[in-house]
């Protein structure tokens, strides 16, 4: 009930509703619900603003993210440059605008990358089941027991760096948790009582496991993709900071924040800003991602 | 539910024998991991796209018109010039004898190199394990016993904080704050303790967060459960319930994350120490990475296995100790066995 209650409401608060018959009555849930929990709002904005910053960077700055001006070199933050401007001149701001579309663009494979590889790996093991299930499971908890960032950096080390083999390798390393999450929701759906009389009316077993057993079984990863997104970009600005990430021109949030580094003492903004940045798109994922796993646990 | 999971498989391994067959168990599994961890970065570092011996040549400076006979023989060296299998008990074999191979770069064996970074992880980890668990501990405990909701609502928001911040951006922060601007602490190096402080709280905030998180879900769920409502009517203080009831209760689960969570903080090490420049596991890492070192970076994940089934294997032996339902469980059942 809540979650049909609140949760399309505070999407429906920043867009319009699309249905519009319910209009007035409609928006004004998603008011009350807006005022109970401005942080969720607050998270929501935030998100869409580094949505927008990565689809339609020309429209939040009119400056170039590569080109400088050497006079207005380490300018600090200010009417003139809103995140101050670096070594070359060139402006912080435009910078970080422009490297959300690279930041998000590797946290969307990473999240996709684990959903996919993990969620058919968990379909495929839950379903066989027997001695096939048992040794899969065995690896996951292989997977589990090493840290994801030192997977991620074996995983770099193998492929080469770039900002896309960086996405690969944050995402291979949250396959596991996907594949855990999966089969034990194919165990449940495989003993549901549809299923037993799908194979009783004599359905293949292919179409049993990707018609009924699988949209049953969705629910759950869904939510932990989700839940991945923020750890995903905590992820790749790790790589990137450490470097192997795109190389240096390219505006990578985490490697805008280590090419600050040889100005710690000087330049204060080079860090802190985009670090900010990274922190509260984090933060507003995370937000997000709580809201729907508390509100979309009742539709389970 | 995550917490109840190994719980119970730990009762469930403990009733089927004694303590002693219960730690075997749990310390053959070990060894199934550490061997399964080892296959893993072997099939992870050697058969994906890429040549080995491409790899370490470009590493190495002089990738251009290498000689094929130098090709050749770093081929044969590694074995990389017979089957896969053969390829893989060759590695296997030395591994099993302590033997990870040698740094591409350097030649130093990857044990010692590993060997010689360890200490000053441990140290690093060792302090920020301790104030993880006292700043989670006491942030958990506070959040649970504040009464007036809005600071309660402040302390319960802290550790998703601790958890969405960059582990790289709170120490360039600290950094910039405690050793440019205040200068109390060193920026970077390994000379004594005070270089260690700021590496330390940089590593022990998401940690700790993680910490504080599990332990106030518990500590809530305790507080809800029967017998603290009978300390309650017994007219004890919330102090003592609190400290004696809720808090021995409510930090059992807690046990179970600390494998998981010494390995993140050995990873977790990679950036701290780059960011404060310091030696360490951390920073052969990130060296190795950059340098595409094969066989470091595959002793680093076995190391990391290591710690991981170590840690666990600590936990497993101390948790029948610490959790009574676990061991009276058997107590209980053995003397109807005995009839039967």
């Amino acid at each position: 009930m809540t979650a049909v209650e609140l949760l399309p409401d505070t999407a429906t608060s920043v867009v319009a509703d699309p249905r519009g018959s319910h209009g007035p009555v409609r928006r004004g849930g998603a008011l009350r619900a807006a005022v109970r929990r401005p942080g969720l709002v607050l998270a929501v904005l935030v998100l869409l603003l580094v949505l927008g910053w990565a689809f339609f960077p020309e429209w939040f700055t009119s400056r170039d993210p590569f080109t400088g001006v050497p006079r207005d070199k380490l300018t600090a933050p200010g009417a003139e440059y809103w995140f101050g401007t670096d070594h070359l001149g060139r402006d912080l701001y435009t910078r970080v605008v422009y490297g959300a579309a690279l930041s998000l663009k590797a946290t969307a494979i990473a999240v996709a990358v684990g959903f996919v590889a993990g969620t058919l790996i968990g379909l495929v093991s839950g379903f066989v089941g027997g001695r096939f299930d048992g040794v899969v499971m065995r690896l996951v908890d292989v997977l589990l027991s090493i840290p994801g960032l030192l997977l991620s950096l074996a995983v770099v080390t193998a492929l080469g760096f770039g900002t896309v083999n960086v996405a690969i390798a944050v995402g291979v390393a949250s396959v596991a948790s996907f594949a855990r999450v999966m089969r034990a929701d194919v165990f449940r759906a495989r003993t549901e009582v549809f299923v037993e009389a799908a194979t009783v009316s004599g359905v293949s077993r292919p179409e049993i496991l990707l018609r009924h057993v699988l949209p049953h079984a969705l629910g759950s990863v869904l939510v932990l993709a989700a839940l991945e997104f923020g750890g995903a970009i905590l992820a790749v600005s790790a790589l990137s900071f450490l470097g192997f990430g795109a190389p240096p021109p390219q505006p990578e949030w985490g490697a805008l924040v280590s090419e600050g580094r040889n100005y710690l003492a000087s330049a204060w903004w080079l860090t802190t800003l985009p670090g900010f940045v990274v922190a509260a798109s984090v933060l507003a994922a995370n937000r997000i991602s709580r809201a729907l796993d508390r509100d979309g646990g009742d539709f389970r | 539910m995550t917490a109840s999971g190994p719980a119970a498989r730990r009762a469930a391994a403990l009733r089927r024998g004694g303590y002693g067959r219960y730690l075997a168990r749990r310390a053959a599994q070990g060894v199934f991991v550490l061997w399964a961890a080892f296959t893993l970065s072997f099939v992870v570092l050697y058969l994906l796209p890429g040549d080995p011996v491409s790899i370490m040549l470009n590493a190495t400076g002089d990738g251009v018109g290498v000689d094929p006979g130098a090709v050749a023989a770093l081929r044969a060296e590694h074995h990389l010039d017979s089957s896969l299998v053969v390829q893989y008990l060759y590695a296997l074999a030395d591994a099993v004898c302590g033997d990870f191979g040698s740094s591409i770069p350097t030649g130093e064996p990857v044990t010692r190199a590993i060997a010689e970074a360890l200490p000053q992880t441990l140290a690093l980890t060792a302090v920020s394990f301790t104030l993880a668990v006292l700043a989670g501990g006491g942030l958990a405990l506070l959040s649970t016993s504040v009464r007036w909701r809005p600071l309660r609502r402040v302390l319960l928001s802290l550790p998703p904080l601790g958890v969405s911040v960059p582990t790289f951006w709170i120490g360039l922060i600290l950094l910039q704050l405690f050793s440019f601007r205040a200068q109390l602490f060193p920026a970077t190096g390994n000379a004594g303790f005070s270089a260690l402080v700021l590496p330390a709280i940089t590593l022990a905030v998401p940690t700790g967060a993680v910490f504080a998180q599990v332990l106030a879900k518990n500590l809530a769920a305790a507080w809800r459960s029967p017998f603290v409502e009978t300390a309650r009517a017994k007219g004890l203080s919330r102090t003592h319930i609190q400290l004696r009831h809720a808090l021995r209760n409510g930090s059992i689960p807690v046990l179970t994350i600390i494998g998981i969570t010494v390995g993140q903080m050995l990873a977790g090490a990679v950036v701290v120490e780059t960011v404060f420049s310091r030696n360490g596991i951390g920073r052969l890492t990130e060296e190795s990475v950059a340098a595409q070192d094969i066989p470091v970076i595959q002793g680093l994940v076995v190391l990391s296995a290591l710690v991981f089934v170590l840690v666990n294997l600590a936990v497993d032996a101390v948790y029948p100790l610490v959790d009574p339902r676990i061991g009276r469980l058997e107590r209980r059942r053995a003397p109807q066995e005995a009839l039967a």
